[in-house]
C-alpha cells in the first residue's frame, strides 16, 4: 500500500533576499499561514512544477510537511519551525515583523 | 602586515564587477540559480536557512583597525550590525541581500579584504596561529609563508576544481594554536640548526571521519615548500574520490592508499615539477617577509598595570585569565573574549568591532587578530596601557574573563543559521555559558574546552572539544551527542564517543555532571580536565554522565 499523502505546503528562499517563503494560491508570501495547504499529491507536484518555474524569483523549491490546525498550517519538523520564525538567539528573520 | 601592490587591487577589482555582472544577470533571469549557484560559492555566497550570508576570508586572522572599521561598516550598513567569526578565521555575514553583496564585496576591496576561495572545491583561506609574530616561544612568524601560500593558491588553474575542499594551516610554535593536524595540510615551522624549515602534515580532518594528520616530512627546507605543496595537493588532485563526496577529502585518499604510497607519489611528482620553481618564489617571500616586520616597541612606565592588579579583582581576574606571554617582557597578548555569558559565541556588533578597532590603532600597533576560538586579539599591548584597554573592553561588553574556561565555548552557527544543520548549536553553548556563571564554578574548573557543531560536518570542531556536543535529528526532535577527551593541540586527539545521546533539556544536566564528576575526580586543583580524564580514562564520566545505567550495571554486578 502506498503511504497516505500527507499535508504540505510549497516553500522556497525568495531569490533577492533569502527570506523563506510560502507558495499561496495566488503567489508567494512570507507567512506560513496563508501557505497554500495541498492535501492530494498530484495536485502537490503540479504546484511543485508551476513553484520551480519561477527562477527569477525563488530558489531551492520544496515540498515541507504540515499539520493541520483547523484551516492553520502548522510545521510537523523544528527546522520547518525555525524557517517560518527566525533564528532563536536574535530577534531578526521573520519574527521581526511579528 | 602584508601590503597590496596594484597587481592585487586590479585583481579584485576586475573580479568583483565581474561577480556583478553576474549577480545582475541573476537577478534579470538570464541566468539561472543552477547556473549561478557556483559562481556566487566562487565568491563566498551561500544561501543558508533565512538569507543569504557572505563568508569573508581574514587571511592568518591578521587585521589591521582599517579592516576592522570597514567589517564594522559593513555589518551595520548591509547587515543586521553583527557579524560571526568563525573557526577559520572567517568573518560571515548572515543577512545580506543578494544586489547588496557587488558593493560589500567592492567596501572589503577598500582594505583589500575579500570573499574568494571561501568556499568551493578549492584551498581555502590559509590560517595561523593567532599569536603569531608576538608569542614568547615562536620558532618564527608563520605569517609571511602563510601569506605565500595564499599568493600562490588564489586563483590557482590546477586548484580550482579539487575533489572536494582544502584546508592548510601554519604554526610557528612548538605550542600549536592553529589546530594544524586537524588540517588537510599542516604546516609547523622548525629549525635544523640555524635553518629554518616546515615540517608537512597531512591527511588530518573533522567532519564525518576524523583523523589526525600524519607526519609526510619532517623537515622540508624553505625553497622545497611551495614545490612539495603543489605535488601534494596534484596527487590528490589524481587520487581524490570525486565519486563519493564523503570520501572525498584527503584524509581518505591518505588512510586508504596509506602514508608511504603518498609519499611516493609526491616525491615522484615533486621531481617532475621543482625545475619550475626558479626562485622567484623565494624573492617574494623575502618581500613578504619585510611587510611583517616587528612593530617598534616601547619602553614604559607599568605601574597603571601593577596598580589596577592590586586595586581591581575584576581587572586582576581578566589580566590572569585572558594575558599570555609576549616575547617582549614589558608587553602582553590580550584574547577579547567574543563569548560573554549568554551571548552567541563569535559574534561581535558593529559598535564592538569599532571599539576593538580603535584600542588596536590607540594602544596595540595597529594590528588585531581573529582566532580559531572565535575570540580577537590585540597581540601587542604595552602592560602600563592594559588598564586602558580593559576598561573600554568593558565597557562595550567585551570585558569577559574566561579565556580557555567553560564558557569560551567554540560553537558553529547551528540550525539557527546553516542550512546543512541537524540541531542547534548556539542556544545550548548560551545556556552552557550561563549555567556554569551562575554557578560561580568556572574559575574552580580552569581550563576546558567545549565545542559544539550542529552536525557531523564539525564546524564547530566538537571531534577535538575536551568536551565534545554534535547536534543530531533524532526523529524530528533535536538530540545531543557528548565525546570526551578531544584535544585540538600540538597533542592532537579525537574525542571519544560517551554513549547515547541526550535530548536539549538533558545535555546542560549532562555537562554539568561531567564537570562535578571531574572536580571530584582531580587530584588537585592544578590538573586540569583533560589530565584527569587521560589519567581515568571513560569509563567515571561516562558513569557520571548515565547515573542510572551505572546504577543498573554495579546492582547486576553484585547479584
Ligand atoms: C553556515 C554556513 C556553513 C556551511 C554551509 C558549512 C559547511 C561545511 C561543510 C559541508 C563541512 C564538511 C566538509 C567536509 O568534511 O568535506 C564543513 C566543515 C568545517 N567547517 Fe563549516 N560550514 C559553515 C559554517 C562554518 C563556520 C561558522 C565555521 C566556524 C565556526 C566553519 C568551520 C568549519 C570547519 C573547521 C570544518 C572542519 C572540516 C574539516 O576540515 O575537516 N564552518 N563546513
Ligand atoms: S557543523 Fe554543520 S551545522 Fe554547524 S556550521 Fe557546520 S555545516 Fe552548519
Amino acid at each position: 500500500m502506498p503511504k497516505p499523502f500527507t499535508p504540505k505546503v510549497v516553500t522556497a528562499n525568495a531569490l533577492l533576499e533569502g527570506d523563506v517563503i510560502y507558495q499561496t494560491a495566488a503567489g508567494w508570501s512570507r507567512d506560513l499561514k496563508d501557505a497554500e495547504i495541498l492535501t492530494d499529491e498530484a495536485h502537490a507536484d503540479l504546484r511543485m512544477i508551476e513553484a520551480s518555474a519561477q527562477v527569477d524569483l525563488v530558489v531551492g523549491v520544496y515540498l515541507a510537511d504540515v499539520s493541520l490546525d483547523g484551516d492553520t498550517p502548522r510545521p510537523t519538523h523544528f527546522r520547518e519551525d525555525f524557517r517560518a520564525t527566525g533564528p532563536s538567539n536574535y530577534v531578526h528573520g521573520k519574527q521581526e515583523h511579528i | 602586515m602584508y601590503s597590496y601592490t596594484e597587481f592585487d587591487h586590479a585583481f579584485l577589482a576586475e573580479r568583483n564587477a565581474q561577480f556583478r555582472g553576474q549577480v545582475e544577470r541573476r537577478i534579470d533571469g538570464s541566468l539561472t540559480e543552477d547556473e549561478f549557484k557556483p559562481l556566487r560559492l566562487m565568491n563566498g555566497l551561500y544561501l543558508q536557512l533565512h538569507a543569504y550570508m557572505l563568508r569573508v576570508a581574514i587571511p592568518y586572522g591578521t587585521l589591521n583597525s582599517r579592516q576592522m572599521e570597514k567589517l564594522a561598516e559593513i555589518s551595520e550598513r548591509w547587515d543586521k550590525g553583527y557579524g560571526h567569526f568563525t573557526t577559520r578565521q572567517n568573518i560571515q555575514y548572515n543577512w545580506p541581500q543578494l544586489r547588496d553583496v557587488p558593493d560589500m564585496l567592492d567596501a572589503l576591496a577598500e582594505v583589500n579584504l575579500h570573499a574568494i576561495q571561501t568556499s568551493g572545491n578549492t584551498i581555502r583561506n590559509v590560517t595561523a596561529d593567532h599569536f603569531a609574530g608576538a608569542a614568547a616561544d615562536e620558532v618564527a612568524d608563520p605569517r609571511p609563508v602563510a601569506e605565500l601560500i595564499r599568493q600562490w593558491s588564489t586563483d590557482h588553474p590546477e586548484f580550482q576544481f579539487l575533489p572536494r575542499k582544502f584546508k592548510v594551516a601554519v604554526t610557528g610554535d612548538t605550542a600549536d594554536r592553529a589546530v594544524i593536524k586537524a588540517h588537510d595540510i599542516g604546516l609547523r615551522i622548525v629549525k635544523r640548526g640555524e635553518e629554518i624549515g616546515y615540517e608537512v602534515i597531512v591527511g588530518g580532518g573533522l567532519g564525518r571521519t576524523p583523523m589526525i594528520g600524519k607526519v609526510l616530512y619532517e623537515f622540508v627546507s624553505q625553497e622545497d615548500l611551495l614545490p612539495t605543496l603543489e605535488a601534494i595537493v596534484s596527487v590528490y588532485n589524481l587520487l581524490g574520490r570525486r565519486d563519493n563526496k564523503y570520501k572525498a577529502r584527503i584524509k581518505i585518499t591518505v588512510h586508504e592508499n596509506g602514508i608511504e604510497d603518498i609519499r611516493q607519489r609526491v616525491n615522484e611528482r615533486y621531481a617532475l615539477i621543482r625545475p619550475q620553481f626558479t626562485g622567484v618564489d623565494q624573492q617574494m617571500l623575502a618581500r613578504i617577509e619585510a611587510d611583517f616586520g616587528a612593530p617598534e616597541f616601547k619602553s614604559a612606565d607599568q605601574t597603571p598595570y601593577l596598580n589596577a592588579y592590586d586595586q581591581d579583582p575584576l581587572f586582576r581576574s581578566w589580566a590572569d585569565t585572558n594575558l599570555t606571554a609576549h616575547r617582549n617582557p614589558e608587553y602582553a597578548i590580550v584574547s577579547i573574549s567574543l563569548k560573554a555569558h549568554g551571548k552567541t559565541p563569535g559574534d561581535a556588533t558593529g559598535r564592538q568591532m569599532r571599539l576593538m578597532a580603535a584600542l588596536a590603532k590607540r594602544y596595540g600597533h595597529d594590528e588585531l587578530r581573529i582566532s580559531h576560538e572565535q575570540n580577537v586579539i590585540l597581540p601587542h599591548v604595552h602592560r602600563g596601557d592594559l588598564p586602558s584597554v580593559y576598561y573600554a573592553l568593558k565597557a562595550e561588553g567585551l570585558g569577559t574573563a574566561n579565556i580557555g574556561l567553560i564558557s569560551d565555548i567554540i560553537a558553529c552557527p547551528g540550525m539557527d543559521y546553516c542550512a546543512l544543520a541537524t540541531a542547534r548549536s548556539i542556544p545550548i553553548a548560551q545556556e552552557i555559558a550561563t549555567r556554569f556563571d551562575e554557578l560561580k564554578l568556572e574559575h574552580d574548573v580552569g581550563p576546558l574546552k567545549i565545542k559544539i557543531s550542529g552536525c557531523i560536518n564539525a564546524c564547530g570542531h566538537h571531534h577535538v572539544g575536551h568536551i565534545g556536543i554534535l547536534g543530531l535529528d533524532r526523529a524530528g526532535v533535536e538530540n545531543y551527542q557528548i565525546t570526551l577527551g578531544g584535544d585540538g593541540t600540538e597533542d592532537a586527539t579525537i574525542g571519544e564517543r560517551a554513549g547515547p545521546g541526550f535530548s536539549a533539556d538533558e545535555i546542560i544536566p549532562a555537562v554539568e555532571r561531567v564537570v562535578l564528576a571531574y572536580l571530584d575526580l582531580r587530584n588537585d586543583p592544578a590538573e586540569t580536565f583533560l589530565q584527569t580524564y587521560r589519567r581515568l580514562g571513560l569509563a567515571p564520566f561516562k558513569a557520571a554522565l548515565y547515573p542510572q545505567v551505572a546504577g543498573k550495571e554495579s546492582r547486576a554486578n553484585a547479584a
